[in-house]
């Protein structure tokens, strides 16, 4: 059935006609539930709660389902947004669940991490033409997929019989995981090969609880072993095992997931100093490891902790900071807040739980106390110039104006580079000059067993972007092993 | 996978682990380590492969008691498993035959410096093995090197066993005696800092193998940096062995120092619990 066949079903049009659209786009947006920031800002628990379901029901009915609908354009997996909408409408939240499973195979996760602003809720026709705020399809979205995994009424995905060809992912993140689930689907029997000791990538070991429980990817963890997914984990492809060792076990082909993951530094002085380190360090040792709480890992985070950047990871750690009992929290970032990639409810919150920001300000030199600990850095001040290549303005130093700040701890959150384990363990793969893997239209590389999607193609990307590479390279080579 | 197949103390605090793990006994080669986490709430720490037996699928680890993480793998016994273990991690040393080699290992570093010391025989070279430690009763893996070198020789601090004086001194004693074309030191950073003073006066080419602080060592989080020849390098991936003549040795002996503090306290607490 197309989008229209489904439209034009009678209990659709019947739900359309009862309700008028001036009285449905006259009903405000729902504000999400949060726990009270100073609250929130000493714990770990999630800060989002989530829909009613009286809630959900409503914001549902803001939805004009229109004809022509335009949000699914800024989704880029195109969710059926109308279709799952209108099911909550009626109270079918199950079947709205399926829907969307239908074309994300991770929609608790996504719902929680998608910057909606700039992909399906920036393209309703609320914030297009009407000149309001957009239906909060990410919300509806989280609602359905809770209330799924609530009622305990999984569905486990129907899978084809099994063929007995044998596929691996490299990488456990959601591309590695959405491929593996769409294989699986397919009938192929699917290895997921991780480097940690622990499923799930960035999921688990960068972005905190605080805004995606560990929980809810277990779930999507188990579903996966129910789809017959193996998963070995502790296992780093291209060093324990060679891609010429998976090909004489008889895997037929690969899916590369490794991610982005090598931190970059400044290359300013003092960067090294005990204190200084990547978000990926901070956020690993206490995610991942458990420092602070029950690991035997340990992690430096003091009371004047500033961090370098302005995108989500750098959220991720100034909150964390402020968590761990900072009593000055910074974000320091070279352009204006205007120009920051994190999504807006990020640096919403950060702010209402007193984190600092300076933005215009760039460093420029660490300083060391005697035992080497950084105790000071050196901010150079900036103004915005001219628009860069990517569109935004860009940070102009303003000479003389250097101004130097007490911290104790620095995180360095500037971005990362693409992963080079897998690529320069397999000759003749092709990579671009950034060193991401190069892949065409069905995330194929230069070597026709492999594919390859998320951020190792991507450099850094989103969990939404990943997730469907992941299942458009499970398409693409289920296409070519049946042609072979 | 990761059982222990045999326990056995070279000396006090430093203990032989044989440790079944087929795929990396597989692949190892001299030089590469693997990162090893005991308990699920256990620190993910790098230990050197010092052996392995393809045949059996196991490798060896030679431990050294030091904190927490070291004791409760030294804790285990045989039959017992290795929560987490993962490798082959690093580049393996490359091993050529230079002519003379001059190996030397103190302290720690003794363990890691073994397969390396075997691969340099096996690759045709004149092998000399220089052994440091503070007293007799902590020089460790005498005979093992014995079997790998052509020449021992074990320096004390205290003179209780072979001779007196620190590792520096036993290089030297070779250098003036004889050409060596390459050196490659293990040790405290404090150790392999005047080694590399000492060759660089001689003009012989050094490795140092850098024993810094790791988290997931695959180069994903930057803990293991250092800097080599005034550019920032992953000690994980890009090591573990470096030109010594180029490593900054004070930085590395400083960031090694990092969570010193908290390590102390949590070795303190560790003792007491286990004593109860
Ligand atoms: C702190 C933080 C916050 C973020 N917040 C958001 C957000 O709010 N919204 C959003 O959309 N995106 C966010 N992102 C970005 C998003 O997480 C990534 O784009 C996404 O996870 C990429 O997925 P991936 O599957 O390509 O790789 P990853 O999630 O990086 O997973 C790759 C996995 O492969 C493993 N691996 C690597 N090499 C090997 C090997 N040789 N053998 C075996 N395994 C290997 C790694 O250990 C890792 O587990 C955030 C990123 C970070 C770091
Ligand atoms: C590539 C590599 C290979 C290694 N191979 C071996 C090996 O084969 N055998 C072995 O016993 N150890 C080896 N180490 C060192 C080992 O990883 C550390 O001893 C261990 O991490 C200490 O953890 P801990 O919690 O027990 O001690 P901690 O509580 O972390 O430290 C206690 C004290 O020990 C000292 N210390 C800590 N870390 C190190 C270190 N990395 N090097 C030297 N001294 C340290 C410090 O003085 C510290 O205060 C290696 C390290 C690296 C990076
Ligand atoms: S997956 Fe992301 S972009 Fe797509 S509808 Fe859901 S929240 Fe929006
Ligand atoms: S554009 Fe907005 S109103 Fe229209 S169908 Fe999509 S979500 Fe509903
Ligand atoms: S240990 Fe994390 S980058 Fe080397």
């Amino acid at each position: 059935m197309d989008n229209n066949t489904k439209r034009n079903e009678p209990w659709r049009e019947e739900l359309r006609k009862s309700i008028k659209n001036k009285e449905r786009a006259d009903k405000s947006r729902v504000h999400m539930r949060e726990l009270p920031a100073d609250y929130r800002n000493k714990n770990n628990e999630e800060v989002n709660c989530g829909l009613t379901k009286e809630e959900a029901l409503n914001e549902a009915k803001r939805c004009l389902d229109c004809p022509a609908p335009s949000c699914t354009n800024g989704c880029p997996v195109g969710i059926d947004i109308p279709q799952f909408i209108k099911n909550i409408e009626r109270g079918e939240i199950l079947e709205a669940a399926k829907i969307i499973k239908q074309t994300s195979a991770l929609p608790a996760v996504c719902s929680r991490v998608c910057p909606q602003e700039k992909q399906c809720e920036a393209e309703c026709i609320y914030a297009q033409k009407m000149g309001k705020e957009a239906v909060a399809i990410g919300y509806l979205e989280r609602f359905a997929a809770d209330y799924e995994r609530e009622s305990g009424q999984m569905a486990v995905p129907e899978c084809a019989p099994s063929n007995g060809i044998k596929v691996a992912a490299v990488g456990s993140g959601p591309a590695g995981l959405a491929f593996a689930s769409d294989m699986a689907k397919r009938g192929y029997s699917v290895t997921v090969f991780e480097a940690l000791h622990e499923i799930g990538g960035v999921l688990k070991y960068g972005i905190p609880e605080f805004r995606l429980p560990n929980s809810i990817i277990d779930v999507e963890i188990e579903m996966l072993k129910k789809l017959g997914v193996e998963i070995v984990t502790n296992c780093i492809v291209g060093k324990t095992i060679t891609f010429e060792d998976l090909q004489a076990q008889g895997y037929k082909a690969l899916f590369v997931g490794s991610g982005a993951g090598l931190p970059r530094f400044m290359h300013i002085p003092g960067e090294n100093l005990i204190g200084v380190m990547s978000s990926n360090e901070y956020l690993t040792r206490i995610n991942l490891m458990g420092a602070l709480r029950d690991g035997d890992t340990p992690v430096l985070s003091g009371k004047n902790v500033a961090i370098i950047g302005g995108g989500n990871t750098a959220m991720d750690a100034v909150r964390t900071a402020k968590r761990l009992g900072a009593e000055h929290a910074m974000i320091v970032y070279r352009r204006s807040e205007a120009e920051m990639p994190a999504r807006v409810e990020e640096i919403k919150h950060a702010k209402e739980e007193g984190v600092e920001f300076m933005p215009l300000h760039n460093p420029i030199e660490y300083i060391g106390d005697e035992k080497g600990r950084v105790k000071q850095m050196r901010l150079q001040k900036m103004e915005l110039g001219e628009p860069d290549a990517s569109g935004r303005r860009s940070p102009v130093e303003i000479p003389g104006a250097i101004e130097t700040i007490d911290v104790d701890t620095v995180i360095v959150s500037i971005g990362v580079s693409p992963n080079p384990l897998v690529p320069s363990s397999i000759k003749d793969l092709e990579v671009s000059k950034w060193g991401t893997i190069t892949v065409n239209d069905g995330m194929q590389s230069s070597i026709p067993t492999i594919f390859a999607g998320g951020d190792i193609v991507r450099g850094g990307a989103t969990v939404i972007l990943a997730m469907g590479d992941g299942r458009r390279a499970a398409a693409a080579m289920d296409e070519y092993l049946k042609s072979c | 996978m990761n059982r222990i197949l045999k326990k056995e103390h070279f000396s006090p605090n430093v203990l032989h682990f044989e440790v079944e793990a087929p795929q990396i006994a597989k692949t190892r080669k001299a030089g590469h380590f693997v990162l090893v986490k005991v308990g699920e709430k256990g620190e993910r720490i790098p230990l050197t492969i010092a052996a392995s037996d393809p045949v059996k699928g196991s490798i060896s680890l030679v431990v050294q008691r030091v904190g927490v993480s070291s004791a409760k793998l030294c804790d285990l016994n045989e039959g017992d498993y290795i929560t987490d273990l993962v490798g082959p991690l690093g580049k393996a040393t490359h091993i050529e035959n230079y002519g003379t080699v001059v190996c030397a290992g103190g302290g720690v570093g003794v363990a890691p410096l073994l397969p390396i010391v075997e691969a340099m025989k096996k690759a045709g070279n004149r092998v000399i093995t220089v052994l440091a430690a503070r007293s007799k009763d902590l020089v460790i893996l005498e005979e093992q090197m014995r079997a790998n070198s052509d020449e021992v020789i074990v320096m004390t601090d205290d003179g209780s066993y072979g001779k007196q004086g620190l590792v520096t001194a036993g290089i030297e004693e070779v250098l003036l005696r004889e050409k060596v074309d390459m050196c490659v030191t293990v040790g405290p950073a404090i150790m392999m800092k005047f080694v590399a003073l000492l060759t660089k006066k001689y003009n012989v080419p050094t490795m140092a193998s850098l024993n810094t602080i790791m988290v997931d060592g695959t180069g994903m989080c930057g803990a293991c940096r250092i800097t080599v020849g005034g550019k920032i390098k992953f000690v994980c991936v890009d090591g573990p062995e470096f030109d010594a003549h180029e490593v900054d040795f004070d930085e590395m002996q400083m960031r090694l120092s990092s969570y010193k503090e908290i390590e102390t306290e949590a070795m303190k607490h560790y003792i007491e619990t286990a004593a109860i």
